[in-house]
């Protein structure tokens, strides 16, 4: 580090008035990165890795944070679930970084998160998920199956008319919960067991033809109606073809999808998807400035016009951000300093509002439901109200119901039980 | 089966596996006083997170060790050891995961977490026993061998062999594979088993109870070293590699080769379980993709680097290329396969014996009847 | 806001109003604009009607706007108020044109944009609208897709304009059709006469309305309806056995391509070609690249991929060849790790010269859609071609193995390689044909794949292992035991697949292979004579 930059540092914390150690001012606030930069996760990933240090640089340049600057750790866990575990060890033990934002997949965050637990550090988890889990060192910026699903299958049932459901995904545990969420909710409205056909297929499934053919049958009862589907990545593309070749459009059987987003549809052929849906809580073509300035700042760090945008880059943007503000708050990068300052931190998101750390460390999001247009972008036709504060333990699942989640002072529990008014099992990590 | 009484003694009094054995032990001793007794900022100080690395390419040396066993020895290649490793590794997760008890999210005394989600009611008959620490360990050892000698007897008895048998070991781990993806199946699906608490009682996530399943691994790996080292030096052994060079001659000369065959696939089998075993607690996941043949081909070359039918061949290869994994996957992400690829190739063209080769190359080539005969049965 | 939008729709109704046209177009023109002012202010609830006045407006760019509407291309400048057509609406300047005159407006920020937003009951809306146009079309296919449109859609207003139109129109399939469109309307309305109409219809609409009148509360117009529904249920079973077989024959077709270049690399050369996969993926690569060549002529460059993916396959196999192949002879096993490197490299090559991302490869348009045998069992076009092309290429390499010269060598370099050399063949020759031949093969593959499935870095690791099965269960060394067996397990895929679901289906079909090569472990079609002996 050159002298020059030295004494800018040191500038920069007097000047911010700061009074605590001029050591901490001099370091860099580490911020690891942990998406998978290979292997069959690098699709979506690595955007996400692109996302993270373009918001380093840019925060870099305002100055960083308390006068430090940020520094990011890249590491590749190389879509391996023990890998991920193993990397979130070596950056926490060996890097030492001050918070790590990564993962995808559900399977890594469920490696990862002993490891984050164990050694008390910070994660930012990008991703719509099942829900049905809520850690005190892991923040959870993309949809729970509240944000997501619910307000996505009460358009269709209210706005569209959709009495009968076809409840399609791969056989993970994402679609696995969203879908039982989903019948229970369906149920609770009045729709028959009859009227809902579950499905699951394998990752990567490619042959759909006897499955869309199913769908095409269950469709013509007479009764409106629409797939649900949470099929993942690459399954989706071949899903789609065989959907237009069978002569299955938008207007006939509207396909409403929870994991296609415009990165997905930058690799498929839109033209016979126009009209079909995905509910997120950001698109690349909302109408706002702040939107706008996003894309033309990744446009720019990519170098190429045809970048797209997606909703866990946003998650990454309000989750980075509210990190900030947070570390900013506590004054410090103190893990439990900034875990604590965090919870009540608002920052603004791309479509136009603020998103809210709530105390169960899930965000508040706004629900939007774009249809597929043929430029592969979503066109917004449907949105809440106003925002809506994911949910960790869903209402509609047995197990959970009486479960919630609150890592303020007093309670500090991330499953206690209203019934019986106990903590769960996580006593003995609250309590560390 | 074996040949005399002294079979699993004789590997002591060979040079290669007093070396290798010293080594061995050298360092695990070395590493646990380094972590031990280093203060923390030393330079000299291995960490916990180093320690676990280290535990986990032991892991894979034992499993190495096993493939080299059918490979190097039988003539065998499968590609499908990973589902034998995998296997042993689910038979410990599922012991751990019943150690967690009620301590899991939900707090469900009897069923893990994955099953309350997915509302399961009661434990299916599989999971039954798991809970106790001897069942689960004896069926770290059954399960992989019993899966074994159903494969090899259906495959040897027919003659299976050679290209054959490599695509059908494949079809079997991938077709578990699949299996155990589906939730339906009770092994937690795509996420697996995870969120360990403890083993035999003690803390997972303690420094000691890492640095002893360390250790733990070290002594698998020396005595799955020496077990291999037995056989293929007594008369069994002999008969393996005669299967390896000549099968047709060996029948014609009145040994029952499938029985060979069939003993030595179930031993390593076992050894893969139990690398498996060990694997799980110190990584803290077991999921399908353990079972995906492309892990089970990277084994392989783990081996092939190293230099086949030398076993400590394996044990050098396994740990070389999950150390270059290690760096690489850090410090140049990008690149990572590219060297990776390179390296199977370059080895395969221009070390077809191995870092074992070069070694023995420089200790004057011991000729032993170790070296894989330049012809291979293929049909 | 809205005296701004007025003002601006005063500026431009004046610089239209002195602009160089005929005071007739100035009429229009003020009409139109106030139109497509509502259309732009309305809310969903009444863009219905606006979009109805507009169609019958007489205005001959009614159908322009209309498509642009349902396109989402319809979009007013945030500063003028003007509505404009969206000509290219990728990135983030759009080009524009004028709604009224169609003069292009140059690229504009999309920040200055405001897009109509449309949804899928309007753009129901203008179909149904745009078919009403159509039904008076030149072309009786054109007729016959507005017809078809209409199915469902037929309400009160329409009837009569349909029946006039029935009454006049020429083609048979055409009438048919409005008489299903109009019988579907009238059950809706409780006919029971309708059902008679309906009753031999395998139409899913014509079934939809006889599902919901067998709910009906009228008992008689029930119980016709359920009678009628039986009738079709049988006519249907027998499209779904068809079906089903149609399936099959199509992933075995898929299976066939995928397998038949490794049939050769594997099963005629003994090469272990781990990287076949990864040669799939260079020919579905390259008819993305041609794609990217020609574009908006995605059919042409379809055509064009199928020369260019063999060379590019063929060149990337003969460089596989003469840098490690050649090496490796007599070992096959130890091919198998060094080409799985190839592919481990191949893959990073794409990811890293490319993109990690899949490429979005556009399928023209003559291979889209299905061709209808009836209205319950339509074959799925691309499939068709995928077959076909199987086929085609089989036959091909029949031809090549059989009747060429290089055929010949090649049985006499495998059979007895030091014998055929002997003869003056070149062995070293014929390896590189031999092995280009194959990775050809593969790359013709990767152009049929790229109208089925992802193309991106991992599409040949998806079908490597389905290969290899395919090759070992029909016989290595046999092409049509490879034939064979990919259609066979296809068909045995698809035939278990609705009854276990896709996961167990493809697990019951691996644990067949296994047990079936122990019980023939040389396939189906096991070789013969001295080779088999090697």
């Amino acid at each position: 580090m050159s002298l020059k930059k030295n004494v800018k540092l040191g500038l920069s914390a007097l000047a911010l008035s700061v009074s605590f150690h001029a050591m901490a001012a001099e370091d860099p606030i580490k911020v690891g990165v942990l998406h998978s930069l290979s292997g069959t996760m690098a699709i979506s990933e690595t955007a996400l890795k692109d996302t993270m240090l373009m918001l380093i640089e840019k925060q870099n340049a305002a100055g960083g944070v308390l006068g430090r600057k940020l520094e990011p750790v890249v590491v590749d866990p190389a879509s391996n679930w023990p890998l991920f575990a193993e990397k979130a060890r070596e950056l926490l033990e060996k890097e030492e970084v001050d918070v790590i934002f990564g993962n995808w997949t559900s399977v890594s965050r469920k490696s990862v998160l002993p490891v984050v637990e164990e050694l008390n550090g910070l994660l930012f988890y990008p991703v719509q998920y099942e829900g049905e889990e809520s850690s005190e060192n892991v923040f959870y910026t993309g949809a729970a199956p509240n944000q997501q699903a619910i307000p996505a299958v009460d358009y269709l049932m209210n706005d569209i008319g959709v009495e009968r459901w076809v409840l399609a995904g791969t056989d993970y545990v994402y679609p696995r919960t969203t879908n039982k969420v989903l019948e229970t909710y369906l149920k609770d409205k009045g729709v028959a067991a009859s009227d809902i056909m579950i499905n699951y297929t394998p990752f990567g499934h490619s042959d759909w033809q006897s499955i869309v053919s199913d769908i095409k049958k269950f469709g013509s009862a007479g009764k409106k109606t629409a797939v649900v589907s949470t099929i993942n990545g690459d399954a989706n593309v071949p899903f789609y073809r065989e959907l237009g070749n069978q002569g299955i459009s938008a207007s006939d059987i509207p396909v409403v999808a929870f994991s296609v987003g415009e990165q997905e549809l930058a690799g498929i052929d839109t033209g016979p998807l126009v009209g079909h849906l995905a509910a997120w809580n950001y698109f690349m073509s909302v109408d706002t400035d702040a939107n706008y300035d996003f894309i033309d700042a990744w446009v720019e760090f990519k170098g190429d016009e045809a970048a797209v945008t997606n909703d866990p880059m946003e998650a990454h943007y309000i989750g980075f951000n509210m990190y900030v503000e947070a570390v900013k708050k506590a004054g410090t990068a103190e893990v439990d300093a900034v875990k604590d300052a965090i919870i009540g931190v608002s920052v603004p998101n791309l479509t136009g509002g603020y998103a809210t750390m709530m105390p169960n460390h899930h965000i508040t999001k706004p629900v939007l439901i774009g249809e597929i247009q043929d430029n592969g972008q979503f066109s917004v036709v449907w949105e809440t109200p106003s925002t809506v504060a994911g949910d960790a333990w869903s209402d509609f699942l047995p197990g959970s119901k009486d479960l919630i989640s609150d890592w303020r002072a007093p309670l500090r529990c991330g499953n206690f039980n209203v019934v019986t008014g106990t903590c769960g099992s996580s006593a003995d990590v609250a309590s560390k | 089966m074996a040949s005399s009484q002294t079979w699993l003694f004789r590997p002591f009094q060979e040079r290669s596996t007093q070396i290798f054995l010293g080594v061995l032990f050298s360092a695990l001793v070395l590493v646990t006083f380094l972590h031990l007794f280093m203060p923390q900022d030393s330079a000299l100080h291995v960490s916990a997170y180093t320690v676990t690395l280290l535990g986990k390419y032991l892991c894979y040396a034992l499993l190495a060790v096993a493939v080299d066993l059918v490979w190097g020895y039988l003539g065998i290649l499968s590609l499908g050891h990973g589902a034998f490793f995998a296997l042993g590794g689910y038979a410990m997760g599922m012991y751990l995961m019943r150690q967690i008890g009620d301590r899991g999210t939900y707090g469900d005394p009897l069923l893990p977490d994955f099953m309350v989600f997915l509302n399961w009611q009661e434990l299916p008959w599989y999971w039954l026993g798991f809970d106790m620490a001897w069942f689960a360990f004896i069926m770290v050892l059954l399960a992989p061998g019993l899966l074994a000698l159903v494969f090899g007897f259906l495959a040897f008895r027919s003659r299976v062999t050679g290209v054959y048998l490599s695509i059908i070991t494949q079809a079997l781990t991938f077709a578990l594979m699949l299996a155990f993806f589906r939730n339906e199946m009770g092994f937690g699906g795509n996420n697996g088993l995870t969120d360990f608490r403890d083993i035999l009682g003690f803390n997972l996530r303690s420094d000691a109870t890492r640095l002893g399943l360390f250790i733990a691994t070290g002594v698998a790996l020396a005595i799955g070293y020496v077990i291999c080292r037995g056989i293929v030096t007594s008369k069994l052994g002999r008969v393996s590699i005669a299967c390896r060079d000549a099968e047709a001659r060996t029948r014609f000369l009145g040994y029952r080769v499938e029985r060979v065959q069939l003993f030595v696939f179930v031993v390593s089998a076992m050894l893969a379980g139990v690398a498996g075993a060990l694997y799980v607690p110190q990584v803290g996941i077991i999921n399908p993709s353990e079972f995906s043949p492309l892990f089970s081909i990277e084994i392989v070359v783990w081996v092939a680097l190293g230099g086949r039918a030398t076993l400590y061949g394996a044990v050098i290869g396994a740990i070389l290329v999950n150390y270059a994994k290690t760096v690489f996957t850090g410090v140049m992400p990008d690149a990572w396969l590219f060297a990776l690829g390179a390296l199977f190739v370059l080895t395969t063209v221009f070390l077809p014996k191995g870092i074992a080769g070069l070694l023995q190359k420089d200790r004057k080539a011991s000729a032993t009847d170790d070296a894989p005969a330049a012809q291979e049965a293929t049909a | 806001m809205s005296i701004f939008r007025l003002l601006a729709g005063l500026v431009i109704a004046w610089c239209i109003a002195f602009g160089p046209s005929l005071a007739t177009a100035q009429v229009q023109d003020d009409a139109a604009q106030t139109l497509l002012q509502r259309l732009v202010e309305a809310s969903n609830a009444e863009r219905t009607a606006v979009l109805k006045h507009i169609s019958e407006s007489g205005d001959e760019r009614a159908r322009g706007w209309l498509e642009a509407f349902s396109a989402g291309k319809l979009a007013t400048v945030k500063e003028s108020g003007a509505t404009v057509l969206v000509l290219n609406n990728v990135g983030r300047n759009w080009n524009i044109a004028s709604a009224l005159n169609g003069e292009d407006m140059g690229k504009v920020s999309r920040r200055d944009l405001a897009t109509v937003r449309v949804n899928n009951s309007l753009r129901k809306e203008v179909e149904g609208l745009l078919a009403v146009i159509d039904l008076a079309a030149q072309n009786p296919d054109v007729r016959l897709a507005a017809a078809r449109d209409l199915l469902g859609e037929v309400d009160g207003a329409l009837v009569a304009q349909i029946e006039q139109r029935a009454q006049v129109e020429d083609s048979t399939a055409v009438r048919d059709m409005l008489t299903t469109a109009l019988a579907i309307h009238q059950l809706e309305q409780g006919d029971v006469s309708a059902v008679e109409t309906l009753s031999g219809s395998l139409n899913a609409n014509a079934r939809a309305a006889l599902n919901n009148a067998s709910n009906s509360d009228d008992p008689v117009l029930a119980a016709a309806a359920v009678k009628a529904l039986e009738s079709i249920e049988q006519k249907l079973k027998m499209n779904r056995a068809a079906e089903t077989l149609y399936f099959g024959l199509s992933l075995g077709s898929v299976l066939v391509l995928a397998a038949i270049g490794l049939a050769i690399t594997f099963g005629v050369m003994g090469v272990i070609n781990m990287a076949h996969g990864e040669l799939i993926m260079l020919g579905a690569y390259t008819t993305w690249g041609m794609q990217q060549l020609f574009p908006g002529q995605p059919g042409l460059a379809l055509i064009l991929s199928i020369p260019a993916g063999f060379l590019v396959a063929a060149l990337a196999g003969i460089a596989i060849e003469r840098s490690v192949i050649q090496y490796l002879k007599g070992r096959p096993l130890e091919t198998l790790l060094a080409t799985f490197g190839i592919s481990l490299i191949l893959q990073q090559l794409v990811r890293t010269l490319v993109s990690p991302l899949n490429r979005s490869v556009v399928t023209p348009e003559w291979m889209s859609g299905s061709i209808m045998i009836n209205e319950a069992l339509s074959l799925t076009l691309n499939r068709l071609y995928v077959i076909g092309f199987a086929l085609v290429v089989f036959a091909g390499l029949m031809l090549i193995m059989r009747k060429t010269r290089l055929g010949l060598e090649v049985r006499a370099v495998t059979q007895n390689r030091a014998m055929a050399r002997s003869m003056g063949i070149k062995a070293t020759k014929v390896d590189i044909l031999t092995f280009a031949l194959g990775s050809g093969v593969a790359g013709l593959a990767g152009v049929a794949l790229s109208q089925i499935t992802n193309v991106g870095p991992n599409l040949g690791q998806n079908y490597i292992i389905d290969s290899f099965m395919v090759v070992v269960f029909g016989g290595v060394g046999n092409l049509w035991g490879t034939l064979v067996a990919g259609l066979t397990l296809g068909t045995i895929n698809q035939v278990l697949e609705p009854w276990a679901g896709a996961v167990l289906a493809k697990i019951m079909v691996l644990v067949m292979i296994i047990l079936f090569i122990q019980k023939r472990p040389k396939g189906l079609f096991p070789q013969k004579g001295r080779a088999a002996e090697g």
